[in-house]
């Protein structure tokens, strides 16, 4: 029985997607259990390049004009063939604007079962899933003999799926792929302008605390240390002092960042909405008793402008030296 | 133009969920429903190509508590019939078992195309959207945030991450997994759902078998454990600075 | 009638018309002298399109579809000055502006915030999206228990209507835990509903969603129902307003005050237990529901003269021209739309009233408040060390315990 688990790689413009290195990175878990080997399934069009970085034990690589760009259709056709064939023990899709437009359709063709939203992967088999915006995990065994499932990012560092070493790549050939119901037509490349704060890894954080509109200067200084992004709650906004597409919360943006520096900011409930996503918050504030210590990591009781000249010292010194 | 919007109740996240006694599910007693987000953005596509190029709106619900609110808001909105299937749904159906029983019933109406939501939070084993397009036979693309009909086949806007749009063509009758209406789900007025309720009626549909196969195994339900305040940094700011230089650089960001 | 030869049938602007005559005294609309009174007392009539004396010039018109078009009544907080000064007595905030308000529900366009206050008005009873359950959980770890009627099921003397912000938002749970120590103080035997509350739905009402009323009305009739109390306290001018003069004409008809004229009641026993806490300049802002819409100004004056070292001054718009803060009549859940239209707001123009006078203390009596005003003293320069208040709050400080 084939014990090796599949991954379906994503890739968009050139690019393969974070999501396809943490998925191979959580096929390698698997295929120690299985003893399979990690086969990453790369369909597209003159894109053999972008299996080299994959740190699979090999690359399937399927290659036709119509897989060019992704449609859900051609995916489904190609894949829900190769499955079938070789009945892989499991198959990785991301829960992503890729993989969850092709896994149903495979469970329902196939006949197979779907877990999905997973996590991580134990070294005995069994999945971690999440679901309900992350309040409720679930955990459980892959369903035998093959199993389908898509992933979420969170349970494996994409450079653990990244290797130096190039994989060894297979040409695979395909038959025709006809009837194809769905046809790519063209991308819309997102507007030009200002900084999109919901992408960004570091943020530094304005709130009423900031008290003036040249003290924001301060913010952005620190912020050009860090490498980082100078964003807003709504007060700040509200003056004028930054654009709109700076302000965080329900009825500005949802952003996901590495860090998220809240200084001045007291935690309404309208601007934690916004930042519920972040992996490490902390809090600078005044008052003890604001509600964004409740969901921050590490906070300080103490005057964020008088903070902020400090930590633009010693960060610098941190820097240079 | 027949427009179809499958749509499903989700538990509502305002509350605390609760896990069952045998440790593998939600809790139903104490759970409140609500309309799934995404569903919610579907009606109101339809609606508006309803509004843009003509044609019926049909809406269906699995039965659950607080469903004849919601038909009825559909129906206020300007659905022209809204379906019910009745069946044994109070224990909670899995995605498959959904989509099945929606595809047994909207074969018979054969639909133009067909919208629904492109995720519910509660989906265990995918989402009804491309099932029931498998199911169907038909094709299927997801994360949609604009659509246009013409003659026999939609043009879609599909959203990539960064912003990024795919405008795909798919032929119809297709499936369409919708992430975001073309503008907010509008309000309607409770008068007017009350005034739905007593002037309009909800059509019936008996699904007698409910086939759950197709999702996990679940050996363990549980919740994460619940997050701790802030631990909290003291002394002066050269102290604090000095604290958070350490965490930057242990995270890396520096 | 002389016969017509083109077929008359009624306009918007006439259906419309008519309808205004269904609210209490609303026929004297046909009065109106087009003198401007109402407009000019506006706080917000000079960013209106169409304020109160322009919408009836155009109902006169038959013209009355192009307020449709306009967005600016959003901008109305329904603080009833126009009401107040209109000199033929016409009432404008319900006669008027709720109903166009209703209109445009009907018609589906509302800004997108207050569609979230109704939503989560119907779906959990109050229009923050608090879950029901947790209604009563300020009330949990006080030194003493309060008594849920539903746990306790026994006859009280006072149902007291706790409100939606007062059992939700953080600054004003601060007001309702004084409240507890007040009356157990003045031995009042009190009941809440706790989880069985429900928005009192008036805010919700002047919004223009009289169906998203009746049915938050409904639910709490039946509640009421269930209970024995002899009358309904509140700490909620709107509640009030609500119980008072709106839910009798839905059946639902229960004696109900305001803790302010309960308070002024008790007001020689209270006396005994407060004393001086320094000399403070204290400031009362007359809140719309409370003093406009209910003719409530002297009980609230009597209160705060009662605490020793208190030296109570007058803005300049007090009393009938109280000036709004501006959470009213929806306007708690149109901030970020306000503000895009004003760049001010009315809670930051009273706040500089305050200053004015040299006030220490901003008194207040309304739940929307406090919160409303604390946030404006943080950005008007020179309300940093403004204190705001509410009445129970500054008793609470003052007892001698």
């Amino acid at each position: 029985m084939n014990q090796d688990i599949y991954v379906v790689i994503e890739h968009l413009q050139g690019q393969v997607a974070d999501i396809s290195f943490v998925m191979v990175a959580a096929a390698k878990t698997l295929a120690q259990e299985t003893g399979g080997q990690v086969v990453g399934l790369l369909l597209g069009h003159n894109a053999q390049e972008m299996a080299k970085t994959l740190s699979a034990d090999r690359v399937n690589y399927l290659d036709h004009p119509a897989l060019a760009e992704f449609t859900s259709d051609a995916y489904i056709n190609v894949l829900s063939k190769i499955i079938s064939a070789e009945a892989p023990r499991a198959v990785l899709l991301g829960n992503t604007s890729i993989g969850a437009d092709i896994a149903s359709a495979l469970s329902v063709r196939l006949g197979l079962p779907l877990v999905n939203s997973c996590v991580s992967f134990s070294a005995d088999g069994k999945f971690t899933a999440q679901i309900c915006g992350g309040k409720i995990m679930t955990e459980g065994s892959l369903p035998e003999p093959t199993a389908l499932a898509t992933m979420i990012p969170g349970g494996y560092k994409p450079e653990d799926g990244q290797s130096a070493q190039p994989p060894h790549i297979t040409p695979v050939a395909i038959d025709e792929i006809d009837d194809l119901r769905v046809k790519f037509v063209n991308y819309i490349e997102p507007e030009a302008g200002d900084v999109n704060i919901s992408e960004e890894s570091i943020l530094i954080s304005i709130g009423r605390g900031i008290q003036t509109e040249d003290n924001i200067e301060l913010a952005e200084e620190l912020a050009e240390l860090l490498e980082g992004t100078v964003c807003a709650s709504r007060p700040v906004v509200d003056q004028g002092w930054l654009p709109t597409s700076r302000m965080v919360g329900k009825s500005g943006q949802r952003v996901k960042p590495k860090l998220y520096l809240a200084m001045g900011i007291s935690g309404a409930p309208e601007h934690i909405e916004g930042i519920t996503d972040s992996e490490v918050i902390i809090a600078i504030n005044t008052d003890a008793t604001a509600p964004i210590f409740d969901i921050a990591k590490y906070g300080a009781n103490i005057d964020m402008l008088d903070l902020l000249e400090e930590l633009i010292d010693q960060a610098e010194e941190s820097k240079g030296g | 133009m027949k427009i179809v919007v499958p749509i499903k109740l989700v538990p509502d996240l305002v509350e605390e969920l609760t896990i069952n006694d045998s440790g593998t599910a939600l809790d139903m007693t104490w759970l409140r429903l609500i309309i799934n987000e995404f569903d919610d953005h579907a009606i109101e596509q339809a609606i508006l190509l309803k509004e843009k190029s003509g044609g019926d709106v049909i809406v269906l619900a699995p039965d659950g508590e607080g469903v004849d609110d919601m038909l009825f808001t559909a129906t206020a909105k300007g659905a022209d019939q809204v379906i019910k299937l009745i069946g044994n749904f109070e224990d909670g159906v899995n995605s498959h078992a959904l989509a099945r029983a929606f595809s047994d019933v909207i074969k018979d109406l054969q639909p133009d195309i067909v919208l629904t939501g492109v995720q519910a939070h509660d989906d265990q084993d995918g989402s009804v959207g491309p099932l029931l397009a498998e199911f169907l036979g038909m094709p299927y693309i997801g994360y949609i945030s604009g659509v246009d009909l013409e003659n026999g086949k939609a043009l879609t806007k599909k959203e990539y991450p960064g912003g990024l749009i795919g405008e795909m063509e798919i032929i119809l009758p297709a499936v369409l997994g919708i992430q975001a209406a073309e503008q907010p789900p509008r309000y309607v007025a409770i008068s007017k759902v009350r005034q739905a309720s007593k002037t309009s009626a909800i059509d019936e549909r008996e699904v007698t078998d409910l086939n759950q196969s197709g999702g996990p195994i679940i050996d363990r339900m549980f919740q994460p454990e619940a997050g701790e305040k802030a631990t909290m940094i003291d002394g002066d700011e050269e102290e604090i600075a000095a604290k958070l230089i350490e965490i930057f650089e242990e995270l890396g960001v520096l | 009638m002389a016969q017509t030869t083109v077929s008359k049938s009624a306009s918007f602007s006439e259906t419309f018309y008519s309808s205004l005559f269904d609210v209490t005294d609303g026929e004297r609309i046909r009065t109106c002298l087009q003198c401007a009174t109402c407009s000019g007392a506006c706080p917000f009539g000079y960013l209106m399109d169409y304020p109160p004396g322009r919408m009836i010039g155009l109902l006169r018109a038959d013209k009355f579809d192009m307020v449709l078009d306009s967005d600016t009544i959003w901008m109305c907080v329904s603080c009833f000055a126009c009401t107040e000064f209109c000199p033929k007595n016409i009432p404008l905030t319900p006669g008027l502006l709720t109903r166009a308000k209703e209109e445009f529900l009907l018609a589906g366009t509302i800004p997108q915030e207050l569609q979230d206050a109704f939503e989560n008005s119907q779906r959990y009873g109050n229009p923050l999206g608090e879950s029901p359950r947790k209604r009563a959980d300020w009330a949990k770890d006080l030194p003493s228990e309060v008594t849920i009627l539903r746990k306790e099921k026994r006859p009280v003397d006072v149902l007291w209507f706790v409100g939606d912000y007062p059992s939700y938002h953080p600054r004003v749970q601060e007001t309702s835990r004084a409240m507890v120590k007040l009356f157990n103080l003045l031995n009042v035997d009190f009941g809440i509903l706790g989880p069985e509350e429900n928005s009192d739905g008036d805010s919700q009402r002047l919004a223009g969603e009289s169906g998203l009323f009746e049915v938050l009305a409904e639910k709490n009739g039946k509640v009421f129902d269930k209970y024995q109390f002899n009358e309904i306290i509140t700490t909620d001018p709107h509640a009030y307003n609500a119980i008072k003069n709106e839910y009798p004409k839905l059946g639902i008809e229960y004696p109900v005050r305001h803790y302010t004229e309960f308070l002024a009641d008790h007001l020689d026993e209270l006396q005994k237990l407060l004393k001086e806490n320094g000399k403070t300049r204290v400031t009362f802002h007359d809140p719309c529901y409370l003093g406009r819409a209910n003719d409530i100004y002297d009980e609230p004056r009597a209160l705060l003269n009662a605490i020793p070292g208190v030296d109570l001054v007058e803005m300049s718009h007090n009393r009938t021209n109280s000036l709004c803060c501006g959470g009213g009549g929806g306007g708690m859940w149109l901030d970020g739309f306000q503000w895009e239209k004003a760049h001010t707001r009315l809670s930051e123009w009273r706040v500089r009233e305050a200053l004015l006078v040299e006030a220490d203390v901003l008194a207040v009596a309304c739940p929307y408040e406090a919160p409303r005003f604390e946030d404006a003293a943080k950005t008007v320069k020179g309300a940093e060390n403004l204190i705001v208040k509410d009445i129970v709050e500054l008793l609470f400080d003052a007892l001698a315990t």
